[in-house]
């Protein structure tokens, strides 16, 4: 559920390579709890601002704590806490369900019985038992999905990143996924999400669009669509980020 | 008699055991836009290339422009435009060369067909020295639309050139497309996006390998049987599921801040409210609403599972 207390925050947090600047003194909280929507054009800055948050780029200044550590000293603290997703990179085609699950859980140190415990729970409430033992390769993109975020936080991490976790999915499977995505906020795990889809955008707690480096926007959906007189999201985000466009 | 810029009737496909496509058939009128709009893995990208003369059919004809995909595949290829989904310039070629490169494939100059890239070109003119795989995501998009256009196709094949591009760059591209149209080009374009539909003449809705519906957007959602009404409350998370139990409920899907509910028979918006009141819902909105492609599209999903 969302709460007050803040599990990521940034302060002036500043990157670049060489002269460019791909962070533009960012600041912003994400609470706990919260399901918290990081949008932007591409090129905008936000996958270099994920890495920082993830623990796996360095700030070039800027103060950022992710889960009560400090992304310059405790990076694997962090990454022992957080969970990640993405479309492109989330399980091996390889594996097999069962491998998949095992070895994600094994990198987390997590015991035999509670891996299993965990892993008969997760294939019950799936309801893919049956397809334990096949390859990650033969199942359909929706249920690699849901399988994959499920795996992300099977660690129960503090924070979950998704990074345009619901590319290319029929419609119905994209609503189902955003279903776990609801519950598992409701269960406490914070959920820091990047999207194209601008009907997603409404779902999040909180959004914060990315223009050129710098967040122009961060409120609720209904506030940002009141501030800027739209209909919805879409609207909004094109007006803000078309500005952003010419500097292409 | 009409005469089709696309016409394909009856092409299967299989991968093995993997039947990737079931009896298409199609017709696409000159200087149409028509959207194949479905998921990864419905078979738009095979369809693509059998149209596009790359992978032959097992069965069922294809003409494009008159030519059969298998048998003039030869000249064919002299009047189309493909660009694949997946970008397939030359990374270690700058934005200008790989121009002139497929100009010079197509016998032809930048110059002579400039006119036609013009409108698009000018925006990575000023990189025209970079090389194409250091260049952004929108700008990529933008060269590999000017490749494919550099021979003055008669009809342009377009997969997926939106996928994972931003929401802005996404509404460029379309203007580009109907200006494109404008000049008499037959254009079908792949897209995994729903809203992407409505800007088209025509779409066909794909999912695994079979059609479930052509028509022009405005048919496909007159077609929609249901009566349809959003719905707004204070516990959105539990929303769908709990307009689920409510007596002849057919779907409830979330829309941005909204849930859409269809409803088999005429929907009683007092009745829906006070069940809702019941299961602890504050600040309830209900409001009869027209259904877009999307929603029909899941409708028609439904039906196919």
């Amino acid at each position: 559920m969302k709460t007050d207390q803040p599990i990521i925050k940034v302060e002036n947090l500043v990157k670049k390579f060489g002269n460019f600047v791909a962070n533009d003194h960012l600041t912003f909280e994400v609470n706990k709890g919260e399901i918290f929507g990081f949008l932007g054009a591409n090129g905008a800055g936000k996958t270099t601002a994920i890495k920082i948050l993830c623990g796996l780029s360095s700030p070039t200044s800027g103060i950022v704590q992710v889960a009560g550590f400090d992304v310059y000293k405790q990076t694997n603290k962090i990454k022992q806490n957080i969970g990640y997703m993405s479309q492109k990179f989330s399980l091996y085609e390889n594996l097999t369900t069962k491998e998949n699950i095992w070895f994600y859980a094994g990198i987390y140190g997590l015991s035999t019985r509670e891996i299993n415990r965990r892993m008969e729970e997760l294939l019950e409430r799936l309801q893919i038992g049956h397809m334990k033992n096949s390859l990650i390769s033969s199942l359909p993109l929706g249920w690699k999905q849901k399988l994959a975020f499920s795996i992300a936080i099977f660690h129960q991490p503090k924070i979950v990143f998704l990074d345009e976790p619901t590319g290319g999915v029929d419609p119905i499977a994209r609503r189902q996924f955003w279903d776990m995505i609801y519950q598992a906020a409701h269960d406490g795990i914070t959920v820091f999400v990047t999207t194209h889809y601008m009907d997603e955008a409404e779902y999040c707690d909180r959004v914060s669009i990315m223009v050129d480096g710098r967040i122009e926007a961060l409120d609720t959906p209904a506030a940002l669509k009141m501030t800027y007189n739209a209909m919805n999201m879409d609207e909004v985000f094109l007006k803000l980020a078309r500005r952003g466009v010419v500097s292409l | 008699m009409v005469r089709f810029s696309i016409l394909a009737t009856e092409i299967s496909k299989s991968y093995g055991e993997v039947k990737a496509l079931t009896n298409i058939s199609l017709s696409i009128g000159k200087g149409e836009l028509y959207g194949l709009i479905g998921p990864d893995g419905a078979g738009k990208t095979t369809l693509f290339r059998i149209l596009t003369s790359l992978l032959v059919q097992d069965s069922g004809k294809a003409e494009v422009e008159g030519f059969d995909t298998v048998k003039d595949f030869k000249s064919l290829r002299k009047i189309l435009g493909y660009m694949p989904g997946r970008f397939s310039l030359y990374h270690d070629l700058t934005v200008e060369e790989n121009l002139e490169f497929f100009a010079t494939i197509f016998g032809t100059t930048i110059q002579e067909n400039y006119d036609l890239i013009r409108d698009i070109y000018v925006q990575i003119e000023p990189f025209k020295n970079r090389k194409a795989g250091k260049l952004s995501g929108g700008m990529k998009q933008k060269l590999a639309l000017s490749c494919a256009l550099i021979h003055k196709p008669e009809v342009l094949f377009l997969d997926e050139p939106t996928t994972g591009v931003d929401a802005v760059s996404r509404k460029e591209f379309w203007e580009m497309l109907r200006s494109l149209q404008k000049k008499g080009i037959t254009i079908m374009v792949s897209t995994p996006y729903m809203d992407e539909a409505s800007l088209c003449d025509q779409v066909a809705l794909i999912q695994k390998g079979k059609i479930l519906s052509i028509n022009t957007p405005e048919k496909i959602v007159e077609q929609y049987k249901h009566p349809l009404v959003k719905v707004i409350t204070d516990n959105m998370f539990k929303l769908p599921e709990h307009l689920l139990n409510f007596p002849q409920a057919e779907s409830a899907y979330r829309f941005g801040d909204s849930v859409h509910f269809a409803s088999h028979q005429e929907i009683n918006v007092p009745d829906l409210s006070s069940f809702l009141e019941k299961n602890d819902h504050r600040n309830i909105v209900i409001e009869k609403i027209v259904p877009n492609i999307e929603d029909c599209f899941m409708a028609l999903l439904k039906n196919e599972n």
